[in-house]
């Protein structure tokens, strides 16, 4: 590792740049919004009342600590590494989104915000801040790709039974960043009662620091929970990026442990080549600047945004979350991509040899445990983020798989 | 002195309040496009405002992605947005010609290479949405050193504290955002504009023009007489997209001039 750092974990710089990457890209209308919510969450983190309203809300209302979950099938029938799962599929809501959405949305009443805004791919992200709004009563709005619509329509009912409006995004493809520019058209429209709920590490200076923070939660347990269950740290730590909420949060408390691997998992989609139907943005895609940081995007030789292609809703973004850029290019993160034929299969591997239903962007980390954990010896020990759980996903993946789901008996259509 | 600064010099000397016209380049394709920015200064404008289209446009309404979308649809880039400059300068000199966008297709291109590129075209100034005072050292400390114009928006959300470190590294004019809110989403109210120009005006000796919800001569009129001046944007992308033929398009450019010169 370099010798200039005594620490990983000292970023965000006062101008919101890790190493180069991050920053405040927003247009003037926003300039003055985003510096007050940095300065309310700087008072916040240090505000011991903060932290124990949200310790409350993790302990009664989401139910963290999350386990740390020893997976000895999977493990024997790779024959390799000693595999854990961190299962955050079994937080309130399904995934480990409402870690940080509980922590905005308290932000977000004290600066006596009244109208909450969130953009969403899969929906889990939505259905957290849809919960939250719910339990204080909160006017919530939604932006939602048309066609995540589509695809992930239980998760919309979901939203529109805990009362926020769910509004579809027809512009570009109707994706995550589709959705992203509408709740910021949104946000610069309505700025004087609207809090923008952004549901990743992404996005202007102070939300890749906020939301990381906030998600760091799951690492902190992840870390005690492996003392208590190995007596020591784990060798390798994975999981899914999307944006990268769920990794940054399982990383974050292990930057500075330089034994323990971190590896990202990118969605492939149908495969990293020059076709670009994927959402690897550090594997196939160069630094440009998006959605208020500079990051790692899909982006066309004139830089212009290229839609992703993922199976999973929760990976279709063309960026990445800008510490991870950072992380990636100074090498103390490894990052690989899985394909979503490979992540069916991890998909349909953890369901029969663990009894749970991954999601399937968690589904994408499992597959690349699948791919390293045989040929590693059986005291390694691996950590991978089960970040939610794969309801949600049942139709995509009866899809994929080519089940008939519209009959009360289910019949293969192969 | 750019053509900016030249135009409203001239502007300054007659009295006169400035017209902005807005248009997409590219938008339906090239061809049109071009015709209708060499018509431009015949139909009254004083500044163009050239849309360089982006996949992402964050701050602006269905009306201007749209035209971005058709812009990219039908093959436009960065290099055809340079070579169109190139063409209308062939013919005019004087119109100064303002780079409107965002950041990402310039940073892609090399910030360096944009900047010599556009100096060479003809293109006076730079007005980039996502840049604000906090990112000067990326394009507009540069832009200025290759002796462009960056013009910067203030918004009704540029408080006082905020607005020296908004017109520090301005040049050529202020442009003022009359709206909170996206292009052509809501109308540009004088009572409200006129408070907030008096205010920019207290701490600048730059033109104030104002932008985002101007839709009519009329309104034009009315903004311009509060302010230096008034830009209409989606109005005439609205008249492109509905198709008509450039000369109705540069009739309807020629109505919306005359309301602000009447100002």
């Amino acid at each position: 590792m370099n010798d200039l750092f005594n620490s990983f974990m000292t970023g965000p710089d006062e101008n919101g740049r890790f190493g180069n990457f991050g920053g405040r890209f927003v247009s003037e209308t926003l300039m003055p919004l985003i510096l007050e919510l940095e300065e309310q969450y700087e008072r916040a983190k240090t505000d011991d009342s903060f932290w124990a309203e949200m310790h409350d809300l993790w302990t009664h209302y989401v139910g963290r600590p999350s386990p740390l979950y020893f997976a000895e099938r999977l493990t024997d029938h790779l024959g390799g590494a000693k595999i854990y799962m961190k299962r955050d599929e079994l937080n309130h809501t399904g995934a480990h989104k409402i870690n940080n959405v509980l922590g905005q949305i308290i932000l977000a009443r004290r600066m006596g915000k009244t109208r909450i805004i969130a953009e969403t791919g899969a929906g889990q992200h939505g259905v957290a801040t849809a919960t939250v709004c719910a339990k204080f009563g909160l006017k919530c709005i939604v932006y939602m790709g048309a066609h995540d619509v589509e695809r992930q329509a239980p998760n919309v009912f979901r939203m529109r039974l805990l009362g926020a409006e769910v509004i579809p995004v027809t512009s570009g493809r109707g994706t995550l960043k589709d959705a992203m520019n509408d709740a910021l058209r949104d946000w610069v429209t309505n700025v004087r009662d609207t809090f923008y709920c952004i549901g990743t590490v992404a996005g202007p200076h102070p939300y890749p620091a906020m939301v990381r923070d906030f998600q760091s939660i799951i690492g902190k347990e992840a870390k005690e929970q492996m003392q208590a269950a190995e007596g020591r740290l784990p060798d390798t730590i994975i999981a899914a990026i999307g944006g990268g909420s769920n990794a940054m949060g399982l990383f974050y408390p292990f930057l500075d442990d330089t034994s323990v691997n971190i590896i990202g998992v990118e969605a492939g989609g149908k495969g990293v080549n020059e076709k670009m139907e994927h959402c690897a943005s550090l594997t196939g895609g160069r630094p440009g600047v998006l959605h208020g940081n500079r990051t790692y995007l899909l982006q066309d030789e004139d830089g212009q945004i290229l839609e992703g292609f993922s199976i999973s809703a929760g990976l279709d973004y063309p960026g990445i979350g800008p510490e991870h850029a950072w992380l990636h290019d100074i090498g103390r993160a490894q990052y690989v991509s899985i394909t979503d034929v490979e992540a069916l299969e991890a998909f349909k591997l953890c369901c029969e040899q663990e009894g749970i239903i991954p999601a399937l962007e968690p589904s994408h980390a499992l597959a690349h445990v699948m791919k390293i954990a045989p040929e590693l010896p059986k005291d390694h020990i691996i950590c991978m983020n089960m970040c939610g759980r794969g309801d949600k996903d049942i139709f995509t993946v009866a899809r994929a798989l080519g089940f008939d789901m519209s009959g009360p008996e289910g019949r293969s259509v192969e | 002195m750019t053509r900016i600064d030249q135009t409203f010099a001239d502007l300054k000397a007659q009295g006169r309040k400035a017209f902005v016209a807005y248009v997409m380049a590219g938008d339906p394709d090239v061809a049109t496009s071009l015709e209708v920015v060499k018509g431009l200064p015949g139909a009254g404008v004083d500044i163009i405002e050239l849309g360089l289209p982006f996949t992402d446009p964050m701050a602006d309404g269905p009306t201007i992605q749209l035209a971005g979308q058709r812009a990219l649809e039908g093959g436009m880039t960065v290099d055809k947005t340079l070579q169109m400059v190139r063409d209308f300068r062939s013919t005019n000199d004087t119109t100064p010609i303002v780079l409107m966008g965002y950041y990402n297709p310039i940073y892609s291109r090399g910030v360096d290479r944009f900047l010599a590129e556009a100096v060479e075209a003809g293109i006076d100034g730079l007005i980039v949405v996502d840049l604000p005072p906090e990112e000067d050292d990326e394009l507009c400390i540069p832009a200025q050193k290759a002796g462009l114009n960056f013009i910067r928006l203030a918004t009704p959300t540029t408080d006082d504290k905020r607005l020296p470190r908004v017109l520090q590294n301005t040049s050529g004019f202020v442009y003022y955002v009359s709206i909170t809110g996206i292009t052509g989403s809501a109308e540009a109210q004088a009572s409200d504009v006129g408070p907030e120009v008096a205010r920019i005006k207290s701490q600048t000796n730059l033109p104030v023009i104002v932008g985002f919800g101007i839709n009519t001569p009329d309104r034009a009129k009315t903004i311009a007489s509060v302010s230096d001046g008034a830009v209409v944007g989606s109005a005439i992308v609205s008249q492109i997209a509905a198709g008509k033929p450039v000369d109705d398009v540069l009739d309807f450019v020629k109505s919306l001039a005359d309301g602000a010169h009447s100002a």
